[in-house]
């Protein structure tokens, strides 16, 4: 029996992100759902806290951060869901891939089609609430940054709570406390841009935050499934 | 000259704090076709899930198989928005990614030529089964465990998965599989009545 090669896994995770980018590119109502909330709460906030500017870009990093945690939220309770339902979770567990490997091709496609998308519309709703042009790049990079965080930590919760029934209101308990530094992060970063300070402490704790959850999470994520999984 | 794929010793399963089955012995070689057969809910697919490695927590005792395995359970892990060809090719399980002459001519064997490109959620129940199915015509692993194969296939679906389980065997694999029709499957058929190993 031939063993599995580096080569196998590389040519498998390809093939599964193919599959999934294809997914979610034939149902664009998950990749489209989150965006629109996205739009629908930024509209929503100039109209509730009247068109000052000055008071809408003071609130501008907030309001951005969390609707942004949130709407990463919405996709980590959809992650694993159909999967699980449909047999693809037990079968992925049956490749002869190590299921901590065999789980990254989807969130790769998830963030490609939430976090990466996201990021890069933002500068057009921080416009929206007047936001400066000139913090675009620390916008987009700390966004870019911490949807990944988020995405990663989510699935840890979303594995752990896919086998069960409504489990979103355990997800969102389980995973907003590990969400909360990186909300912190984020809009400091935004803050010491807009306010003329050192941006980069906070980017470099998120970079550092992406490195150390590329790593980590999905082993946490792969034993989540084992759990849920019955494994 | 044969050799063990699977290899079960005083198995036992428990689901929550009934044991379902005790005891359980078998020895897969290859060229085996075995039958796992008794009534509903003794737990024919949980000792099927237990022989594949996915319900390891309340199995006890000795189970030893080779690493190159092919399980099919209930759910098909079929995605509606794929067509067929997509979903074997893109499929979770699928260590060497086949080609779309081999999968054409899979899906050919199963009587879905045609049906390449459709969207798998436009199929009949019979024919998501049958995509399924057309795993097996892919080159696959050795021991395939299979979950109730026959349901929901019509009496030719049934003969040429009948035919295809001869050819496997023939070819040095060996398949387990769960059914409650008796199959057509010549002497290679050896049935397991899992009533014997009801557990207290």
């Amino acid at each position: 029996m031939s063993e599995t090669t580096d080569i196998d896994m590389l040519r498998y995770c390809r093939s599964q992100t193919g599959r999934h980018i294809m997914l979610l590119v034939r149902s664009p109502s998950e990749v489209i759902n989150p965006l629109l909330f996205f739009l629908l709460v930024i509209i929503l906030f100039p109209l509730g806290l009247g068109p000052d500017r000055e008071q809408l870009s003071v609130l501008a990093p907030g309001i951005l951060w969390v609707v942004a945690l949130l709407a990463n939220l919405m996709i980590c309770m959809r992650l694993f869901v159909d999967d699980f339902e449909d047999g693809s979770l037990e079968q992925l567990a049956m490749a002869r891939v190590p299921l901590a490997i065999a789980v990254l091709p989807q969130l790769v496609a998830s963030w490609l089609a939430s976090g990466l998308l996201l990021s890069l519309v933002s500068p057009l709703f921080g416009l929206m609430l007047g936001l400066s042009m000139d913090v675009t790049p620390v916008l987009v990079a700390s966004l870019l940054m911490g949807t990944a965080i988020m995405l990663l930590l989510g699935a840890v919760g979303s594995a752990l709570t896919v086998g069960v029934q409504r489990g979103g209101m355990l997800l969102a308990l389980l995973v907003l406390p590990l969400y909360v530094p990186v909300l912190i992060a984020g809009t400091r970063a935004l803050n010491e841009a807009l306010y003329g300070g050192d941006p980069y402490v906070a980017l470099a704790l998120l970079g550092a935050g992406v490195t150390g959850g590329l790593i980590l999470a999905p082993l946490a994520i792969a034993a989540g499934l084992r759990v849920s999984l019955e494994l | 000259m044969t050799t063990s794929l699977l290899e079960a010793r005083d198995l036992s399963i428990h689901k929550g704090l009934r044991q379902l089955l005790k005891g359980v012995n078998l020895r897969v070689e290859s060229g085996d076709i075995w039958q796992l057969a008794g009534s509903n809910g003794i737990g024919k697919t949980s000792l099927l899930r237990s022989f594949a490695r996915l319900a390891s927590i309340e199995v006890y005792g000795d189970l030893s198989r080779c690493d190159d395995v092919l399980y099919s359970g209930h759910s098909a892990a079929l995605k509606g928005a794929l067509s067929p060809r997509q979903n074997l090719k893109y499929h979770p399980s699928g260590l060497c990614i086949p080609s779309d002459s081999e999968i054409d001519d899979a899906l050919a064997s199963v009587g879905l030529s045609g049906y390449e490109n459709a969207l798998t959620a436009r199929l009949s129940a019979g024919q998501k089964r049958r995509v399924a199915l057309a795993r097996l015509f892919l080159p696959t692993g050795r021991l395939w465990l299979l979950d109730e194969p026959f349901t929901a296939l019509d009496v030719a679906g049934v003969e040429v998965l009948e035919q295809r389980f001869k050819a496997h065997a023939h070819a040095g694999g060996a398949v387990v599989f769960t059914s409650h029709q008796s199959a057509d499957l010549g002497d290679r058929l050896n049935v397991l009545d899992l009533e014997q190993f009801r557990g207290e």
